[in-house]
């Protein structure tokens, strides 16, 4: 349904994730049936005005009522509607949290939870706005796919992939405007599978969202430090998808590196998955760390919390002694 | 209502008032059985009529095909009314007597809090309170735009009404002009904790729902023709607003030592206390 080439794909990464969820979503409009996209009075910044303007009749604005907006998605889900519920990630996954397990998770409808600037996305709004635990909070909701893209060529496949997958979805966007491009044309996303985008033979790097970039950049880096890195990106957090992990244990280390809290994210996902098996490799687990932070833009929170690529790299280098 | 009261057949009264009466009995048997798990008596009991009203004279349904799609929908919000939701299934026909005798089985369908059930007319699982008015407004929105004229019932008790997402849903409910959706509450004065004006006290249930924009109507919760008449204006309602229909009612209606005794909000029977239960609504 959403063709990916070059042009848009610039514009989309100039837009950044979010941005580019609203684009897509102008283009899904017309060719998923029965589409709902519902906002918690946030259209303008999800990029959702033109969505809005071209479709009226598919589009609510629930207001400040996150609660609501989710059980209203529920509802509209029970009977036969896709409904795309979007909000920042925090509020998503914190305000409205009991109605997404009740009606995601326990009654599997057919919501797209949309959990719009994640990680440190809203720079200066501060802590009650940062994405730092829908990952945990997520997991732990049997039923509901994870989806976790990489860039914004693959936020239009994970959305397009989340509007034809039959069943709760959430989909959490990382990163700012002018977000990294990992993809430059079509490519085969499934939910559920990894994908290896380099391969070394020292270590492996499996990474989701934002920090897929900069483990791709800090493996060119280690190359120069002659270790060799695979980097996975690991879109899907739930399923997740274990062979690649088995395939990392041949490897010497284990690194996993997300936006997202130390506690219950990826890292946790494959620690828990490795924990069952013998003469694995160690895993270090690159994420921010349990705390809240000191306010500042994107760039010097990524760089407070060691998720830059030098810092990954250097970070690598020291465990590997 | 005087005059629904007229127009409404009086064998169709007597059908509804003896589903009661047989709903009620079925509702201290299941709790009974239910053994030591016990169950929300309180609760199932004071919404015995608006139960049957609703499935017995009002909802349209076909027994034969609980997912009709032009069915009116029903939503239990209170999740924990299901001794009323389980046996006015029964009284219609979606669930079997042997199946109501499984309630609260281990590994059951008939839990102490609803399960979604298409199959068997549970459109939603709920429990957690506060949480089934959104519901209703997704699907009264979705029967709008797709040109349904179901109604959508959602019932919920007053103790529920202190959940903050209920009056979210309110708000939405009168923004989105949803004539089709009727809102019941379950006005029995009390909740967990005892009496509710004490535990959190919520002013003028009526006027507050009137505030929200509902068209709101007050009945006496256990007259079944009340009920009737109001759930029928309710429904004949294509004024652009939701309603709100306050039922007066009691918790542990019917059984003397149950009612407004907040003892049996959620306990369990001995023999003693079933047969005489039962005793007292054969008198």
């Amino acid at each position: 349904m959403i063709s990916i080439e070059g042009m848009k794909t610039r514009v989309w990464s100039k837009l950044g994730q979010r941005g580019t969820f609203g684009a897509v979503m102008l283009e899904l409009g017309g060719h998923v049936e029965k589409l709902m996209v519902l906002t918690g009075d946030l259209s303008t910044t999800s990029g959702l005005d033109r969505f809005r303007r071209a479709y009226s009749e598919k589009f609510l604005n629930i207001g400040i009522a996150e609660q609501n907006m989710v059980g209203i998605a529920g509802g509209l889900a029970k009977e036969g509607y896709v409904v795309f519920a979007t909000t920042f990630a925090t509020f998503a996954t914190m305000r409205s949290l009991e109605q997404v397990s009740v009606h995601m998770g326990y009654m599997k409808l057919n919501v797209k939870l949309v959990g719009l600037a994640s990680g440190f996305a809203m720079g200066q709004f501060g802590n009650t706005h940062y994405g730092i635990g829908d990952i945990a909070r997520m997991r732990a909701i049997p039923n509901v796919v994870l989806l976790s893209p990489a860039d914004c060529v693959e936020v239009a496949k994970a959305t397009e992939a989340a509007a034809l997958y039959h069943g709760p979805v959430y989909l959490r966007l990382t990163g700012v405007m002018n977000n990294p491009m990992i993809y430059r044309e079509d490519y085969h996303f499934e939910i559920g599978k990894a994908i290896t985008l380099r391969q070394g033979s020292d270590i492996v790097i499996i990474a989701t969202g934002s920090m897929v970039y900069q483990a791709l950049e800090a493996a060119r880096l280690l190359d120069g430090r002659s270790i060799s890195a695979s980097v996975v990106n690991m879109h899907t957090i739930k399923p997740l998808d274990t062979s690649v992990i088995d395939d990392a244990c041949n490897k010497k280390l284990i690194v996993t590196v997300e936006e997202h809290n130390i506690i219950g994210g990826l890292g946790s996902a494959v620690s828990e998955y490795k924990t069952g098996m013998e003469n694995v490799p160690r895993q270090v687990v690159i994420g921010i760390p349990d705390r809240f932070q000191k306010v500042g833009d994107y760039e010097y929170l990524l760089e407070q919390n060691g998720l830059t690529a030098s810092q990954i790299a250097e970070r690598i280098v020291n465990e590997l002694g | 209502m005087g005059d629904w009261a007229k127009i409404m057949n009086e064998q169709a009264i007597d059908k509804i008032a003896s589903m009661a009466r047989h709903m009620r009995k079925n509702a201290l048997t299941m709790a009974f059985s239910a053994g030591n798990s016990g169950a929300h008596l309180g609760s199932g009991l004071s919404i015995i009529e608006i139960m049957a009203v609703l499935y017995g004279g009002i909802m349209r349904l076909d027994p034969m095909n609980p997912q009709w799609a032009d069915r009116d929908r029903f939503i239990l919000s209170k999740g924990h009314g299901t001794l009323g939701y389980y046996t006015a299934l029964a009284e219609v026909g979606i669930i079997t007597w042997d199946e109501l005798d499984t309630f609260e089985e281990d590994g059951g369908f008939l839990a102490g809090q609803p399960i979604m059930n298409m199959k068997k007319g549970i459109e939603f699982s709920s429990g957690s309170l506060g949480l089934g008015l959104s519901l209703g407004v997704g699907v009264a929105l979705a029967g709008r735009k797709q040109g349904k004229d179901y109604n959508v019932y959602v019932l919920v008790g007053d103790g529920e009404c202190n959940e903050g997402s209920v009056w979210e849903a309110a708000m939405s409910a009168s923004h989105f002009k949803l004539d089709n959706l009727i809102v019941v509450i379950d006005y029995n004065k009390m909740q967990g904790d005892g009496a509710s004006h004490i535990v959190l006290d919520m002013g003028n249930l009526a006027s507050k729902w009137e505030s929200f924009g509902f068209k709101t109507l007050t009945v006496a919760g256990h007259n079944v023709i009340e009920i009737y008449s109001a759930l029928k204006r309710a429904t004949g309602n294509k004024g652009g607003k939701p309603v709100a229909i306050i039922a007066n009612t009691v918790k542990g209606k019917g059984v003397s030592f149950m009612e407004n005794n907040n003892a049996w909000h959620h306990n369990r029977l001995s023999r003693a206390q079933y047969e005489a239960a039962l005793a007292e609504l054969t008198e």
